[in-house]
């Protein structure tokens, strides 16, 4: 390099010293009125997963959008297993963060653990249950209500009587999505058969498209013809599965008609939708207003927390069965139909349509 | 009867066949490098750089030609096998340049291959894709249909919708068997891993063979990625190899260092992988079948034991002036 050429590069660092100095304390100075900073840490899957966490940053963004000058936000992604998310808790709680939020199921002992440690900052957890600490909300969704919805819109459009559920890890909160669905398909069409799979019982589980493609053409092979995801990033693969056998699917979490290809899109009958941007966005609107609550919030059909998704896509498939929905939505918000969360409460509900 | 019927349903094996592919593939780049003397535990690696480029290959020339890609669909996930092949090939070298030019220890290379893949992939994501986890959605190949047998009703799940990459895959194996047996590269590259010395005084250049097995072995493991990504899920999604690359691995010493075993333990491990996935009506544990392919390694492998020969030299850094 030549000498000039060595003079320009020393001059570009001294001026990108000096602008970066220059900007520091102008920040600092506008930080002065009381800014809130809000956290967010993300379940494995990360940004871009097209539903549950990508819902959490709508909340997040949401929220920036409203309040603008008066929050300071920042998300942050685990490795890939989720080994650090408790690290990452610890980090914005160390730089004095006001809310922070984990994403998941997964988060509720590293929340447990990091809010005893740090009692000056508030959390919320989504589908953790942690009722006793002072400074944590916890989230929660009633994903049966909204799976019992598209369980019934399933039962009503399926031509061989046979549909199909797909869950991720095999625990209690994804239980809770397929007691739901298979309530509301058996509870239009008693003479339903619903095929259950699991892609596993490892947080793995909600990111093996392979395997939840396979899972799904087991299931369509054996005539189902309309399949239920509850798995993240493993329903990708339902969806390609739905391609390939030309049968329909129903999303999770996001309204999936509008973040998937095209060629999905056309088999998707609808999508349970989980607001956990509305449950995000209100815990932070809460928190700026003083009006933050520790415990267990509940966001159910009667929240607007879950619901079945509606759009230009879908709106004409689907047309014919709304109605029917909408009756059945006002029945379980009005306590007349009790949808149940789980294998017992499932059995005895199937029992009673039977009969 | 209905669960012992069900083993053996044409669906299953279609499926089987699925999820034996990137396994095979992977196996079949590990006999190349081990064959050469060189242990290549940095497969799961490699694939995953196959699964990423594999997706970003096909993306971006979709994107950059859409008119060519219009009038020959098939052109977009071609470029993302190549791109994945040519992204397994440099990431193998890698391996190559540091256990075969510095013979380091040829395991902790591949460890280190392994955790790098893991973070560059998340880093290359986030750079192409803007998103940490996931790639947009990609175009597969056109699903081939066997001519007169995919009008037999009884036969349409094996007969139809077919990637192309799996008769491809098949056709490999026997090239690599007879590369391997036939030809002068193969019984060079197999001199290189069973006595390198020999190989070097007979005037072979040990060191531009044996970086030749790994670099092919690259390939196979980038294409290997390619098909996860390109073929069956349709998608980069972060972590999606699950640990395929390991079971290759197994598969290749259970197919004691051949192609044509290393086809036979790849079917083996893809056969109980869809039936944990299909048959769920056994009165075991799914759990139970899931480790029925391991468990039925280990039982081969303790039984064959004495027949199982790997190359002499495997593992063994060669070096001129030490020997």
């Amino acid at each position: 390099m030549s000498k000039r050429g060595l003079r320009l590069v020393a001059l570009t660092i001294v001026v990108m010293i000096a602008a970066t100095l220059w900007i520091l304390p102008g920040s600092g100075v506008q930080a002065q009125a009381k800014k809130y900073r809000v956290g967010l840490v993300y379940d494995v899957g990360g940004r871009g997963d097209l539903s549950f966490n990508d819902m959490a940053y709508a909340g997040l963004a949401r929220a920036q959008k409203q309040f603008g000058a008066r929050i300071e936000t920042r998300d942050l992604e685990p490795t890939a297993g989720g080994e650090n998310r408790e690290e990452l808790l610890r980090l914005l709680a160390g730089e004095k963060f006001d809310l922070i939020f984990g994403i998941g199921f997964l988060f509720t002992d590293s929340v447990t653990r990091v809010s005893k440690d740090f009692r000056n900052v508030k959390f919320g957890i989504i589908d953790g249950f942690i009722p006793d600490q002072p400074n944590v909300a916890s989230l929660l969704f009633k994903e049966h209500e909204g799976s019992f919805l598209v369980g019934a819109a399933a039962g009503l459009k399926t031509k061989t009587n046979r549909v199909g559920f797909v869950g991720g890890m095999k625990i209690p909160l994804i239980e809770r999505f397929e007691a739901g669905f298979i309530a509301g398909a058996t509870h239009v069409n008693p003479r339903v058969q619903v095929f259950s799979e699991y892609a596993g019982t490892t947080g793995e589980a909600f990111r093996d498209p392979v395997k939840g493609k396979e899972l799904a053409l087991a299931e369509y092979d054996r005539g189902a013809d309309i399949i239920y995801h509850a798995s993240g990033g493993t329903g990708i693969g339902v969806f390609e599965a739905a391609v390939v056998k030309k049968r329909m699917a129903i999303g999770v979490d996001a309204d999936q008609s509008l973040t998937v290809k095209p060629d999905q899109r056309r088999q998707i009958l609808t999508s349970m939708m989980k607001r956990v941007d509305v449950a995000v966005f209100q815990t932070i609107s809460g928190m700026i207003n003083g009006k933050y609550k520790a415990g267990v919030e509940t966001f159910g059909l009667k929240e607007n927390g879950v619901g079945y998704a509606v759009n230009e896509f879908n709106r004409s498939r689907i047309r014919d069965i709304v109605p029917r929905l909408e009756a059945l939505k006002r029945d379980i918000i009005a306590g007349k139909i009790k949808v149940p969360e789980d294998k017992k409460q499932l059995a005895e509900f199937v029992k009673k349509v039977k009969r | 009867m209905e669960t012992l019927v069900s083993l053996l349903t044409l669906a299953l094996i279609a499926s089987a066949i699925r999820v034996t592919m990137p396994i095979l593939l992977a196996a079949l780049g590990a006999v190349y490098s081990e064959r050469g003397g060189v242990i290549n535990i940095g497969l799961e690696g490699i694939m995953i750089m196959g699964t990423l480029f594999g997706a970003v290959g096909d993306y971006v020339f979709a994107q950059r030609f859409p008119g060519l890609v219009e009038s020959v669909p098939d052109l977009a996930p071609a470029a993302g096998v190549l791109v994945a092949i040519l992204a397994g090939v440099l990431f193998a070298l890698i391996h190559a340049v540091v256990t075969v030019t510095f013979r380091v220890d040829q395991i902790i290379s591949g460890v280190a291959l392994n955790l790098l893949a893991v973070g560059a992939a998340r880093f290359l994501n986030i750079l192409f894709f803007e998103v940490s986890t996931q790639s947009p959605g990609v175009s597969g190949f056109t699903p081939l249909n066997i001519p007169i047998l995919k009008d037999i009703p009884a036969l349409e799940p094996i007969a139809t919708s077919i990637s192309p990459m799996i008769p491809a895959a098949l056709l490999l194996v026997l090239i690599s068997h007879w590369v391997l047996l036939r030809t002068r590269f193969g019984l060079r590259l197999r001199a290189v891993g069973e006595h390198p010395l020999a190989a070097d005084t007979l005037g072979i250049n040990v060191i531009r063979t044996r970086y030749a097995g790994v670099m092919i072995s690259g390939a196979f493991a980038g294409m290997a990625g390619a098909y996860l990504a390109i073929e069956q899920a349709h998608l980069y999604f972060e972590g999606m190899t699950q640990g395929r690359g390991f079971i290759a691995l197994a598969a290749m010493i259970f197919g004691n260092w051949w192609p044509l075993g290393a086809l036979g333990a790849s079917a083996l491990f893809g056969y109980f992988d869809a039936l944990s996935l299909r048959v769920v009506r056994l009165p075991v544990p799914s759990q139970f079948i899931n480790v029925l392919p391991h468990i039925v390694s280990i039982l081969v492998l303790a039984g064959f034991v004495r027949r199982a020969q790997p190359p002499a030299a495997d593992g063994i850094p060669y070096s001129k002036e030490e020997e």
